[in-house]
């Protein structure tokens, strides 16, 4: 017996060893896997099929059999890799979705709520958020299409009309590592706010059934248009191989310009207030229109971080430039509204705030921090100075500043990128060899400020020829303006049978 | 019986209420009013759009005196609202011909 034990006691071991090693060799590939595309259902399902080759080959051919296997292995993690970043990309994309939603409503509804008087407030909400429902009806059935079908440099095809062809697949010529679906969603709610703008320039006056038909009339002629020339394949103003390339990272000339403009045509076209200037028509609540202005600010990191369409370093800068842009401004028109009026307004503040997020728009994916810096300080002050001065010199009623804000915010913030816009941070123009070109001014690249003159000659031009087309066509048809009893009584009552405040019920 | 109806700042309603109650009057009716005397409004300025604002937010008090309590009221009204500054208000002192109580239809200086 005593001989016998060590025999044992080896085979023992050798059996011991053997485990181990197979174990071993058996853990470590999943766990490499594992680590690369952390959390993710779908990976996981994909990646297990093909892990464990059949083992017969091992024996057969080894030499084979390993240069298989390693293939296979490198083709399983390319695809694993790919969707890990699709899931990544994906999450951030239609989270900035949801938070450009939140702009519209309640953002811009609470901002233009609590600046109208008291028995306009539902009347001002409503038509912002009417334009959530309406957009999103016209953008499925063919607003994305027009927007994003390869059609002509004007205007996209109908080639996506019904959402056809809109699915899982990404769209590489916006965005590779997104579904295509993603992309649409997210440009969707771009479509939302732009017309949503408008509306703060005729406000208090402007008959509901006008709007829609208004707001339908100028998605497809100005806003699907526009947006297909600066961003759309085959725009001719596409910076990836427009005619004229131009720079409008998250909508300068596309959502601000286009309704700021549009919005300066309104409130000349419908002319002012009854009682305007000589009455008082104070903001009934700077409470609801500050809290509407940082929800503005906060929806505005999915508006222009977002817009990177993707969760790497792009997004982050233009987060970063839109926080700095903002702040700036906010600094910007307070300074100067104390300088000027020796005491410094909430509502200023705010309102300086939105003023530098509209300028730092076009920009914010292009420049850094100082650049930021300098533009929203700019669009903070100019934009002071055409809210309480200038409008009061040609004495239009924009009456919550649309065009003071949005249209000069956006022509400062679109000029500004073709001075600042470099290929440090975002390299946009590439040379046939794939090496970045200069994008801005000081990047070495004069010539890009005339492209942005040119595209917001063209967002200047569009905007405020086809509005005051549209705007004919519906005065003649159902009418622009409420009667006048009904304006004096209130949008509230007159055109949706409610009020805001029944305190005493 | 009188009737005292004080104008006031409305800063100074706490102060005069508890020196009305200290002198022992009963009962008060207080409400929030605007209004302007000799001093006019202020201005308030919305994005460059100034607005002068001359009706200022005040409180209006009304109590209902036997003759005799009259210049205690009044006395004690004048030391809490005064700030000295203008917009201090005014005191208005008219005769009353009659006072019900509802509940118990008592008349006269007993319904007060």
């Amino acid at each position: 017996m005593s001989k016998r034990t060590p025999h044992l006691w080896i085979a023992l071991l050798i059996l011991l060893a053997g485990a181990a090693a197979t174990a071993f060799s058996h853990s470590v590939p999943q766990a490499k896997s594992q680590a690369e595309a952390p959390g993710n259902a779908r990976t996981e399902r994909v990646s297990s099929q093909p892990r464990i080759p059949p083992s017969p080959w091992l024996f057969i051919a080894p030499s084979i059999g390993n240069a298989a296997r390693l293939n296979m292995k490198v083709k399983v993690l390319e695809r694993e890799v790919q969707q890990a970043q699709m899931a990544g990309d994906n999450s951030w994309v239609l989270a900035s979705a949801a938070l450009v939603l939140l702009m519209t409503g309640p953002g811009l509804a609470l901002f233009y709520g609590g600046l109208v008087r008291r028995k306009n407030v539902l009347a001002t909400m409503m038509q912002s958020f009417i334009l959530m429902a309406i957009v999103t009806i016209t953008w499925v059935l063919f607003g994305y299409s027009l927007c994003f079908h390869t059609g002509n440099g004007l205007i996209g095809g109908l080639g996506y009309a019904f959402l056809r062809h809109v699915g899982p697949q990404p769209n590489p010529g916006y965005a590779p590592t997104i579904p295509q679906e993603s992309f649409a969603i997210f440009q969707l709610m771009f479509a939302i706010i732009t017309p949503a703008l408008i509306t703060g320039a005729f406000a208090e006056r402007m008959k509901f059934s006008a709007l829609v038909v208004f707001m339908v009339l100028w998605s497809i002629f100005i806003y699907d248009p526009m947006a297909h020339m600066v961003w759309g394949a085959g725009g001719f103003l596409s910076s990836a191989g427009g005619a004229i390339p131009t720079l409008d990272f998250a909508g300068g000339t596309v959502v601000h310009i286009t309704s700021g403009i549009s919005a300066l045509v309104c409130a000349l076209y419908l002319g002012k207030r009854i009682g305007y200037p000589t009455e008082p028509m104070p903001p009934h609540s700077v409470v609801l229109s500050f809290i509407g202005a940082c929800l503005l600010w906060v929806g505005w990191f999915g508006f222009n971080a977002g817009s990177a369409l993707s969760a790497g370093s792009l997004a982050t800068s233009a987060f970063m430039a839109t926080q700095v842009g903002a702040a700036a401004a906010a600094l910007g028109w307070t300074g100067a509204e104390w300088i000027r009026n020796k005491r410094p307004s909430l509502l200023g503040a705010v309102s300086g705030a939105v003023a530098g997020l509209v300028a730092i728009t076009p920009a914010s994916g292009f420049v850094g921090p100082m650049s930021a810096l300098a533009i929203g300080l700019t669009a903070g002050i100019v934009c002071y100075f055409m809210v309480s001065k200038v409008k009061h010199w040609f004495g239009y009623d924009d009456s919550l500043d649309a065009f003071g804000v949005h249209g000069i915010g956006g022509t400062v913030g679109a000029l500004l990128t073709g001075v600042f816009a470099s290929s440090v941070v975002n390299p946009a123009f590439k040379d046939a060899a794939g090496r970045p070109l200069p994008l801005g001014l000081v990047n070495g690249n004069g010539r890009q400020i005339l492209n942005q003159l040119i595209a917001v000659g063209i967002a200047w031009a569009l905007a405020g020829v086809v509005t005051l087309v549209i705007l004919k066509i519906v005065d003649a048809t159902v009418g622009v303006r409420v009667e006048r009893e009904h304006e004096i009584q209130g949008l509230d009552l007159a055109q949706h049978g409610e009020e805001a405040y029944n305190f005493e019920t | 019986m009188k009737k005292v109806e004080a104008i006031i700042q409305t800063s100074r309603l706490n102060a005069v209420k508890e020196a009305l109650q200290e002198t022992g009057v009963d009962g008060m009716t207080v409400s929030e009013v605007r209004g302007h005397g000799r001093q006019k409004g202020h201005t308030e300025v919305y994005r460059g759009n100034e607005y002068t604002v001359d009706l200022i937010p005040k409180i209006k008090l009304e109590i209902f005196l036997p003759d005799n309590v009259v210049e205690q009221a009044v006395q004690a009204i004048l030391k809490t609202a005064k700030t000295g500054k203008i917009g201090d208000g005014k005191i208005f002192i008219s005769q009353v011909d009659e006072a019900i109580r509802i509940r118990n239809e008592e008349r006269g200086d007993l319904a007060l």
